[in-house]
This record gives structure tokens, sequence and C-alpha cells, in this order.
């Protein structure tokens, strides 16, 4: 199998002396072809500019990549003949409607015009944007915008498509909607690499997933093989009494393969748990028979939070939105007209 | 006609010659600019009531300010000034359009199609030409209402309107360079402007250049909007008496078209260049 996309060493400066800023300080990367690669990171960690190397808007300062076997730099156009690329910001003219824009893009693809017509009308009803088809492009909602931008990274049938925080400032619903579509387009086979800060969406979406902060790529991996590098699973366990705590560690230390940490101002109690499950029911037993009353008892896998956290030593950028979105509920699947 | 999808991968860039592909390509962006047209209204409105004002004040005016020696009406010696003078400026909208474009998230779409890096600035230029030809005819239709006339055939006519139309589509890459290297539309609006102004006015447009300061009417005469403003009033048989012992002032025809030349050979490749490299 061939690598739709390899980069090396790709550095990218803008500005100059004091003021320069190291975009990319080295990214290394390899998408196999139909796979999903996630780059995550926060906002200025360099993924936009990532995507906009492999995408030929821009030549990187040093390091090479290929796109499908051509050389970004010195093959771009060949490069952009089997791409698609979808933005942060909607990259359609506001003035003409969604089928006018997909038709000239479809155009300019190369297609000839009957088949730019027929492939724009199949994306229009595919995004469920066929009643809003023949309406200018201003009127439309932010979630619309996206969809139509989707559609025309897609008008060409691209093999490997980019997208670039796709769902970035939607709300939740539009945003369930996109996940909907980008899992379909997996579906069918499309490599993708797709940039985010939200760890939640390059957990749903991506096969694997690229760490990037301050231009490097820190770590790859699934998303379950970046949680085992944080460690295991954990219980936590909260005990009622204070005064329980060292006869609850020494228990907690006997059933559980690490040594226990203690916040003693909480009273909670932390170890990981090799034996997952199984050590927890023989933890909740031992405590039960010591006669330790719990407040509270959880086992817990490591999230991609946790992942951020440890590998570059701060939070990943929390978007505003995050702290409702959970609780939002989903009304569609988000393919609303 | 079969294709697999391998064919379909790689368009019609290696199918076509480059050059077809640029043409056709050339023309989608042109036909995208021209269907905008409709959709921003207020810019085609005020652009009409800008020409007609323009041949209202300067008509009535100057008009009565400037007589003209030999007894020839000064409103026809006017209007071809005023022809050249709004296409000059119209240069500028075509900056602005660039800039603007430049600007916006599509151009990012633009720039990873396989499309000819050409046609987004020849598009520009092509569908410019035809909303100039649009002012063009008001701008006619309004100097026959004030007294302006065409005294020659209607090959000489002709001839003049497309001179005019080559003159404009030269200034439009004029205008798609300013709007490549200016940051925002705002910008382009203020240098176009300031370059353009004191041009047209350093001209034969509105008055005889004998009536310059002898050091600046060297500088009249071989402007280059002095020629093509020369060169209208001749072939729409209009008044132009005021012809020096220049090469421009004899021959104001052949001059314009050495301008159009030079314009394109410079301003085209230079456009091009600057918007392959520019990367915002």
């Amino acid at each position: 199998m061939t690598d739709a996309i390899t980069a090396e060493g790709l550095v990218k400066t803008f500005g100059k002396g004091d003021k320069a800023v190291h975009a990319l300080a080295g990214i290394d990367l390899v998408v196999p072809q139909g796979t999903v690669v996630g780059m995550l990171g926060p906002n200025g960690a360099g993924k936009t500019t990532t995507v906009r190397i492999l995408a030929t808007l821009m030549a990187p300062d040093a390091g090479r990549a290929t796109v499908a076997g051509y050389d970004v730099v010195s093959q771009a156009q060949e490069v952009r003949s089997v791409i698609g690329l979808s933005g942060q910001y909607a990259a359609v003219d506001e003035n003409l409607t969604a089928r006018e824009n997909l038709v000239m893009f479809g155009r300019l693809y190369g297609l000839p015009k009957p088949e730019a017509r027929r492939r724009a009308g199949d994306l229009l009803d595919q995004f469920a944007l066929t009643d809003a088809g023949d309406r200018v492009v201003k009127g439309f909602s932010g979630g619309m915008r996206r969809r139509l931008d989707l559609a025309s990274a897609l008008i060409g049938q691209p093999r490997l498509l980019f997208l670039d925080e796709p769902t970035t400032g939607l709300d939740p619903r539009s945003r369930m909607g996109m996940w909907d579509v980008i899992r379909g387009l997996v579906r069918e086979g499309t490599t993708l690499l797709l940039t985010t800060q939200y760890l939640e969406e390059a957990d749903e979406l991506a096969d694997t997933i690229a760490v990037v902060d301050t231009g490097r790529i820190i770590a790859q991996g699934t998303a379950d093989e970046l949680k085992a590098q944080v460690g295991g699973e954990r219980i936590e366990v909260v005990v009622h009494r204070r005064e329980d705590i060292p006869v609850a560690v020494q228990l907690m230390a006997r059933d559980c393969s690490g040594d226990c940490t203690v916040d003693d101002h909480t009273r909670r109690i932390t170890v990981p748990a090799a034996g997952g499950v199984q050590t927890l029911v023989q933890v909740v037993r031992d405590l039960g028979d010591a006669g330790i009353p719990l407040d509270d008892v959880a086992l817990r896998r490591p999230t991609l939070d946790d992942v951020f956290l440890t590998l570059t030593g701060h939070a990943a950028e929390q978007p505003e939105d995050t702290g409702e979105q959970d609780q939002e509920p989903v009304l569609a699947s988000g393919r609303s007209a | 006609m079969t294709t697999t999808a391998l064919d379909r991968a790689v368009p019609v860039t290696t199918q076509a010659g480059p050059l077809r592909k640029a043409v056709a390509d050339g023309l989608v962006v042109a036909g995208r600019n021209l269907r905008r047209i409709p959709r921003i209204p207020e810019l085609a409105i005020f652009a009409i009531l800008q020409s007609i004002m323009f041949v209202l004040l300067f008509a009535y005016v100057f008009g009565g300010a400037i007589p003209l020696p030999g007894g020839g009406s000064y409103r026809e010696y006017l209007l071809p000034g005023i022809f050249v003078q709004t296409l000059a400026f119209a240069s500028i909208t075509t900056a602005i359009g660039m800039t603007d474009d430049m600007n916006k998230g599509i151009i990012d779409r633009f720039r990873s199609l396989p499309m000819a890096r050409s046609a987004v600035l020849s598009g520009r230029t092509m569908s410019d030409v035809v909303y100039n030809a649009g002012i063009l005819v008001v701008l006619m239709l309004s100097g026959l209402v004030v007294g302006w006339r065409v005294n020659n055939g209607l090959g000489d006519f002709l001839l003049a309107v497309a001179l005019l139309l080559a003159f404009t589509y030269s200034m439009a890459w004029v205008g798609v360079y300013l709007g490549l290297v200016v940051p925002t539309v705002e910008a382009a609006n203020q240098v176009g402007f300031i370059t353009i102004f004191p041009l047209t006015f350093l001209s034969n447009a509105f008055i005889p250049i004998e009536t310059l300061p002898e050091w600046l009417q060297p500088v009249a005469e071989w402007n280059p909007f002095s020629a093509f403003v020369a060169a209208t009033r001749d072939l729409f048989g209009n008044p132009n008496p005021f012809v020096t012992d220049s090469f421009p002032g004899q021959h104001p025809f052949l001059m314009s078209v050495i301008w159009i030349v030079i314009v394109l050979v410079v301003f085209a490749p230079l456009g091009v260049r600057k918007y392959r490299s520019t990367s915002r």
C-alpha cells in the first residue's frame, strides 16, 4: 500500500528577525492510503500551515512532502488534480448560489460543463442543500456554508481530502451533521487528513492521531496507543472518613499494580489498575470487608485530555462552546434541509 | 466517452493545450465576476450615476469657461476626454475587485484547484472589459443628450470603440497588478486615485495642452491618456484643434496601440508573477 501523504522535516517561518514565528519546526508525517489521520493541537500549533503546504497553497522553507506520490512544490498542479481542500473559513463565493459555486469549481477542476452540472446536483442532494441550491450563499447559515465548502472540495472526486478544522465554530447539531458526512466519505475510501483542536473529534473520526504542538508532531498513534502512553486504567476511590485513608491505601496497594496517589483534602485515592474491572471489584470488596464507607468509586480510562496534558505540559485549547455541547440534545442527524 | 478514475484524476490540463486551458478557465472566472454584478446592484448603479455626473458637470461647468479656437463644440471636444478618463478610473475598480478576491477565502479554493494560474487575473480583466463596455454605452448616450456627436462613418466609430475597449483592457491589467500589491481595498482605492487622477488632468482630456506651463507641455504630450483622447477624437470626427508637432501629437492612433502593447507586456507578466508568489 502506498502512502497518500508523506512529509519530511517541513519547516516554515513567518516574518524575520525578532518577530519571526516558527510555525513549523520540522513536521514528519505519513498518511497511508485510505486512512484518516487527525492532526490534533491548539491554535497556532502549525496544523493549518501543514495543510496549506500539503495542499500547495504555500511552499515550505525546508523539508519535502509528497501527496499521492507527487511533490507538493515541483508537481503542484498534479497534486491539485487529486486533492480536495475544505478550510476553516468557507471558501466559496458569497454572491453566487450554491449551485453556481459548485459548477464553477467543477469547471475549473477540468470537468466538462454537463458533467460539472450533474456533479453539482448530486452533491447538493448528498449535502442536503438541494432546497437552498439556487439561493445566494450570503444568506446561508454557518453549517450550510461549511457543507457547501466541503461539497466544493469534493466536486472533482478527489482521492485525498484535507479538512482544516471542519467543525470549528459550528453549533453542536451542525457539528454532529458534519461528522456524519465525514464518516460517510471515509466509508467510501477517501484518504483524509483532518485537523482539529477538539480532542473528542479526533477520537471520533481519526484512525491515527498526530499530536501537534509548537510546530512539531510530539506523538503519533491510535487513540488507544496514545492513551496507553499516559498509563492504563485507574481506580479512584473517595473514602468517607479521613482516618480510613492509611488502611484503604494499604488494601488498594495489595490489590493493584502500582503506587497509590492520595489527595488528603478530597480524601481521594488513585491507583493504576492493570486488571481493570476485576481489580475494581476486588478493591470494593476488600474495602467493604474492612468496614470503610466510601463516597465514590470509579474506574477511569485516560482521556485524550490526559494525553495532551502529559505530552505538552499544558491543557489543550478549550473552545468556548465545549461546556454545553455534551448536554445539548442531538435533535437530528444534522442533515436538516 | 468512458473515463477511468485515473483519467478523471488528471483532468484537462494534460488533454487540452495549456493555452486553451488558460482561456477556458479565464472565461469561467470572468463568468463568475459578471454573475456577481447584478447581485451587488449598488456598485453598478453608482458607477453609472458617476459617469452621468461627470458628463453633466464638465459639459455645463467647464463648457462655458473653455472656448475652442476655430469655433468647434467644446462638448464634442470634451466627451472623448471623459470616455478615456472614466475608463482609466475603471482600473481602480479592477484593483478593488482583485484585492477583495485576494482577501477572501475563495482565493484559497482557486489556488487548490488544478486551474490555470493566470485565470483569476485574466478572468478579472475580461469581465471588467465587458462591465466597462456597459459604462461606455451609458457615457455615450449621456454625451448624445448634452450635444456630443459622431461625425465620421461607422467604420471609424467602431474602430474608436475598439480602441477604447483595448485601452480599458490594458488598464485592467494595471489595476490587477495594483490590486495584488496593496494589502486592502481602501489602499487600492487611494493608490489608484492619487496616480490616475493627476494623469488624466495632466493631459489633453479637458484643456488644450498649449494652456499648460511650457515645462509641463511635454509631459502632457507624452502622457498615454493624451494619445488615446486625441485618437478617439479623430475617429469620432470631434474637434481636436491642438495638435502638436510631437510624435504622439502627430500619430495618436499608432501611439495608442504602442501604449497598449507596452502596458500589456509589462503588467500582465508582473501581475501573474505577483499572483503566483503571493500567499496571504
